[in-house]
């Protein structure tokens, strides 16, 4: 099949397009950055911080974000989590220094270990025999608080995320069967209801790129990436969502843009609705972190305690 | 044709001889592999799943998810 714009073999097929490689990298590049322009992302004023851990993801939004960077000389750097999962992240990780260092980003690496005394590997058993909690609850928590937490201390205005059109029709799916809609209000391509200085906006130039589109765009662009899946991603309800969306989208194409596309006209309401309930809330800040939180101590803090684990003094 | 699954980390060796047009969706349909979580890459080439495929062709079954 030839592209649909040239004599070129395609490389990729898609909404009734043929495209080969350059143009398939143009278009990814073009519909990333209108995406950034059109939602407002970033502006000129920001420092952007890029979540990042080495994966197909990962590396191309801080691809991209670092060429729209570089275009409008706004300061961008890289963030990591290691969390201390053997033979999975110290293998993303290292792939992340090679291309930082190929790409002049500076990269912060936080981990686990040094901020809440232990590692993933170490915390997960406890936390499954002892509170019944599984490694994804744990690590989507502790993850969540020091990307924002890092973010905010290295001064950062915006927290950048791979996250793609994929994860977000999944994220609407779970919280929708699981009568989560709040959590619903959430999303989007800028998350977050709160209005708050303890809290870094997070934004995803990502949103409207399928996960197949991202990797191709990896593997076409000649990022080292090697495949690496969690080791604890079968026991989440994610994977189970994910399969399930996959198997829809191969019987009706465009499915997962559907979903995305649905949420996005609801999502004004859905915003209004919980930020009209929020708005009698006062926030609090957390006893022994100081972070914005809903209750007297925040999740982090709490799951810490319960984990009984060995706190380091925070700077 | 020699195949490599990259998520199985599994290498495989089919005989297609026989089957007429065998093309990448057939290949997919064979190894009961959703083609929307993979890219096809035919000796180091990517290719769309209407490509034919010959036994002396080398296949890599790219996955698409990773993460956590």
């Amino acid at each position: 099949m030839k592209c649909s714009r040239c004599e070129k073999k395609a490389v990729y097929s898609g909404q009734g397009q043929n495209y080969c490689k350059s143009h398939f990298l143009e278009y990814f590049e073009s519909k990333v950055t209108k995406t950034i322009s059109r939602y407002e992302l970033i502006k000129k004023e920001d420092k952007v911080c890029v979540a990042t851990s080495g994966g197909k993801d990962s590396l191309a939004v801080l691809y991209m974000t670092n060429l729209y960077c570089e275009k409008y000389k706004i300061e961008i750097f890289a963030l990591a989590i290691d969390e201390g999962i053997k033979g999975y992240r110290d293998h993303t990780l290292d792939d992340l220094k090679i291309f930082c260092k190929k790409y002049d980003v500076k990269l912060h690496i936080v981990s686990f270990k040094e901020k809440f005394g232990d590692t993933l590997d170490n915390i997960k058993d406890k936390a499954i025999t002892d509170f019944n909690k599984k490694p994804c609850t744990v690590c989507g928590i502790f993850r969540r608080t020091l990307l924002n937490r890092s973010a905010r201390e290295l001064g950062a205005t915006k927290l950048v995320t791979g996250h793609n059109l994929d994860d977000e029709a999944q994220s609407f799916m779970m919280n929708t069967l699981l009568g989560n809609m709040s959590h619903n209000a959430s999303l989007g391509p800028i998350t977050g209801l709160a209005d708050n200085d303890k809290f870094v906006a997070r934004v995803k130039p990502l949103y409207f790129m399928l996960e197949k589109e991202t990797r191709l765009f990896a593997l076409l662009k000649g990022f080292k990436v090697e495949f690496a899946e969690c080791p604890n991603i079968d026991l989440s309800f994610r994977m189970t969502v994910r399969d399930e969306i996959n198997t829809i989208e191969s019987k009706l194409p465009g499915a997962k843009n559907g979903i995305v596309n649905s949420y996005l006209e609801i999502l004004p309401l859905l915003k209004d609705h919980y930020r009209e309930k929020k708005q009698n809330r006062t926030f609090n800040y957390c006893k022994s972190c100081g972070d914005a939180c809903s209750g007297a101590i925040c999740n982090s803090c709490k799951l810490e305690e319960e984990l009984q684990l060995v706190k380091k003094v925070r700077k | 044709m020699k195949i490599y699954i990259e998520k199985d980390d599994k290498s495989l060796d089919i005989k297609i001889k026989k089957i007429k047009d065998f093309d990448g969706k057939k290949l997919l349909e064979k190894l009961k592999i959703n083609p929307s979580s993979i890219i096809l890459v035919k000796n180091d080439e990517v290719i769309l799943e209407d490509e034919i495929l010959t036994e002396k062709d080398y296949i890599k079954i790219l996955s698409v998810v990773s993460g956590g």
